[in-house]
C-alpha cells in the first residue's frame, strides 16, 4: 500500500523534481508510473524505497509514515520492498544461487530456509537450471529474471520496478511484464515505472503519468 | 536461545567469508600481515633487549664494590685480621686491604699536593678495605643488607657501596624503556593507517556489493562484520609474525650472546618474549587491526548510499 499527500521533492540543486503528488495505490493493486524521461519517476521510486526523502508532504507505506523510519531502521523497513532495476544491479563475483539469496543472508535467515526458498523464487522465473551459472553468462532478459527473482525471494508486499524491460527487445519485455502481472494475481502491490507504450497497452492496468514532476493523468484514481 | 545461535551463526559465516576473500588475494593479504609483524615486531624486540639489559645489569659482578673506612686508630694488624674474617664469609669473592701509609702515598702521588701533605704532622687517611660481594649476593637489596652488616662492626667507620654507575646504566635503560613505548605508539599508529588502508581499498572494490546489500536491507553492522573480520585476521596474523620474527632473532642472538656473557664470566642467559608478553603482542595486533578496520569502515561507509 502506498499514500502519497502533497509529496514534493526539490534537490540541494534547487531542482524541483516532484511536485504536490496526490496518489493511493491500495494492496493488491498494480500500477504503472510513465512520463518523459525527468518527468520524476524515479524521483517517486525512490522516495517510496527511502533512497531519498520528501521535502514536504506525507508519504506512507506500508503503513509506515516514512518521515518516521529512522536512519537505522531503513534496512528493515527495504526489507519489506522488492526492487527491480533497469541495470540489473547483480554481482558478478557470485553465482545466480547467490545473487537472489541476498536479501535473505542479510535477513539473517537460516540456510536450509534459504535454499528453499531462493529455488522457489528461481523456479517462479524458470531459471531454476541456472542456479549455478554466474551473472554473466546469462542474456539480458535472463539477467532480468535473476533480479526479479532476488526481488520477491523475501515476499515482498510491495514490488517496485524501474524501467524493468528498458534494455530488453519487445519479446523478452513481454515476458518480463508477465511475471509481474503473475505475481499481481498473486496479491503483490506491483508499480512499475516505465515508458515503453507497449507495455501499457499490452498490461491495461492503472497508469499514472508524471509530466515536469507533476501527476498530470491518472486513469484509475480513486477518490 | 534461538537468536544467540543464529548471531553467532552470522558471525561464523562473515568469518568463514573473510577467510576466504583473504585467500582470493593472498598476495596483497601477505605483503599487510608482513608490513604490520614489522612494524610490530620492531617495539617487541627492542623491548625484549632492554628487558634482557636491565637482568644483566641486575646481576652485574663488577658494580657491587663496597669501601670499608676503617677507624683510624686502628692498627694494621686489627685490619688484616678483620679483612681476613670478611674474607671467609661465603657472600664475599675478594677483600684487598689498603693500609693508612698506601692510601697516603697513593693520594700523595695522584692528588698533585704532595708539598703541602709534607705539612701534616699525622697521615690523615684511614686504612680501607675494599670488599667484592660474589655475584649471587650482588643484587642491589643482597649489597644494601651486607654493606648495613659491615657498618655496624666496630673497627669500621663508613662503609660505601659504590652503585653510582649502576643505578645510572639502569636510568638510561629506563629512558631507552621510555622511548620504546613512544616509538611503540607511533608504530601502533601505522599499523592503524596501514589496515585503514588496506580496509579502505576493500570497500571501494566491494562498493557494488555493498550498494545492493544496502538496497536489498542490510544493515551497516551486517556490512561492517566482513570488514572488521579482515582487519582483525590481518592484525593477529602480523603479531604472529612479529612474535615469530622477535623468537628467531633472539634465537639467532643467543650463541654470540652466552659466548659474549661466558666472556665476561657471567652466567647470564637471555629470555625471549614470555607467555604474558606474547599475549599482550598478540592482543595489541588483534585490537589495532580491529581498530583500524572500524575507522576506516566507519569513514567510507557512509558515502557508498545506492543512488
Amino acid at each position: 500500500m502506498i499514500q502519497f499527500s502533497q509529496v514534493s521533492k526539490r534537490y540541494a540543486t534547487g531542482y524541483d523534481a516532484l511536485k504536490n503528488i496526490n496518489f493511493t495505490l491500495e494492496n493488491g493493486e498494480m500500477a504503472f508510473l510513465t512520463g518523459h524521461s525527468g518527468a520524476g519517476k524515479s524521483t517517486l521510486l525512490k522516495l517510496i524505497a527511502l533512497i531519498e526523502r520528501p521535502s514536504r508532504g506525507q508519504a506512507v507505506v506500508n503503513h509506515k509514515n516514512l518521515a518516521r523510519v529512522t536512519r537505522r531502521q531503513v534496512p528493515i523497513f527495504r526489507r519489506t520492498l522488492g526492487i527491480v532495476f533497469q541495470d540489473y544491479k547483480l554481482l558478478h563475483d557470485r553465482t545466480v544461487f547467490d545473487n537472489v539469496a541476498l536479501p535473505l543472508v542479510v535477513a539473517g535467515m537460516e540456510h536450509r530456509e534459504i535454499g528453499k526458498r531462493v529455488r522457489a523464487a528461481l523456479e517462479k522465473v524458470s531459471l531454476l537450471n541456472k542456479e549455478r551459472a554466474h551473472p554473466i553468462t546469462l542474456s539480458g532478459g535472463e539477467q532480468q529474471r535473476v533480479s526479479i527473482a532476488r526481488a520477491v525471494v523475501g515476499k515482498p508486499s510491495l514490488l517496485l520496478a524501474d524501467e524493468p524491460t528498458g534494455n530488453l527487445d519487445t519479446q523478452l519485455a513481454e515476458e518480463i511484464l508477465d511475471i509481474f502481472l503473475d505475481f499481481h494475481h498473486h496479491g503483490t502491490t506491483v508499480l512499475i515505472a516505465t515508458h515503453d507504450t507497449h507495455l501499457l497497452a499490452r498490461a491495461r492496468k492503472r497508469v499514472l503519468q508524471l509530466d515536469h514532476g507533476e501527476l498530470a493523468r491518472d486513469n484509475g484514481a480513486r477518490a | 536461545m534461538k537468536r544467540i545461535v543464529t548471531y553467532f551463526a552470522r558471525h561464523a559465516q562473515a568469518l568463514v567469508g573473510t577467510v576466504g576473500g583473504l585467500a582470493r588475494t593472498p598476495l596483497t593479504s601477505l605483503m599487510t600481515i608482513a608490513v604490520i609483524g614489522i612494524a610490530l615486531a620492531l617495539p617487541a624486540a627492542m623491548w625484549v633487549g632492554i628487558d634482557n639489559a636491565m637482568k644483566l645489569s641486575n646481576g652485574w659482578e663488577g658494580p657491587g664494590r663496597i669501601s670499608l673506612f676503617l677507624k683510624r686508630d686502628l692498627s694494621d694488624n686489627a685490619a688484616q685480621k678483620l679483612a681476613e674474617k670478611i674474607r671467609r664469609r661465603n657472600d664475599i669473592a675478594k677483600v684487598d686491604f689498603i693500609s693508612r701509609e698506601q692510601a697516603f702515598e697513593e693520594f700523595k702521588r695522584n692528588s698533585g699536593l704532595g708539598e703541602t701533605l709534607e705539612n701534616f704532622e699525622r697521615n690523615p687517611l684511614p686504612a680501607v678495605l675494599v670488599v667484592h660481594p660474589t655475584s649471587e649476593a650482588s643484587q642491589a637489596q643482597t649489597l644494601e643488607r651486607l654493606v648495613r652488616e659491615l657498618r655496624q662492626r666496630d673497627e669500621v667507620d663508613i662503609a660505601q657501596l659504590d652503585l653510582e654507575w649502576v643505578k645510572r646504566l639502569q636510568a638510561w635503560l629506563g629512558l631507552a624503556q621510555r622511548t620504546v613505548v613512544i616509538l611503540g605508539g607511533l608504530l601502533a599508529i601505522a599499523v592503524l593507517l596501514i589496515v585503514g588502508n588496506t580496509i579502505r581499498l576493500a570497500v571501494m572494490n566491494r562498493r557494488d556489493e555493498i550498494e545492493v546489500s544496502k538496497l536489498v536491507g542490510a544493515t551497516n553492522a551486517f556490512i561492517r562484520r566482513p570488514f572488521l573480520y579482515t582487519g582483525l585476521i590481518q592484525g593477529t596474523a602480523g603479531a604472529v609474525l612479529a612474535w615469530i620474527l622477535v623468537q628467531s632473532s633472539l634465537w639467532l642472538l643467543s650463541g654470540p650472546v652466552r659466548e659474549l656473557t661466558q666472556l665476561y664470566g657471567s652466567g647470564f642467559r637471555g629470555v625471549g618474549l614470555d607467555m604474558s608478553s606474547s599475549v599482550i603482542l598478540l592482543l595489541a595486533g588483534a585490537g589495532l587491526g580491529w581498530a583500524g578496520a572500524r575507522l576506516a569502515v566507519g569513514r567510507h561507509l557512509h558515502a557508498i548510499e545506492p543512488k
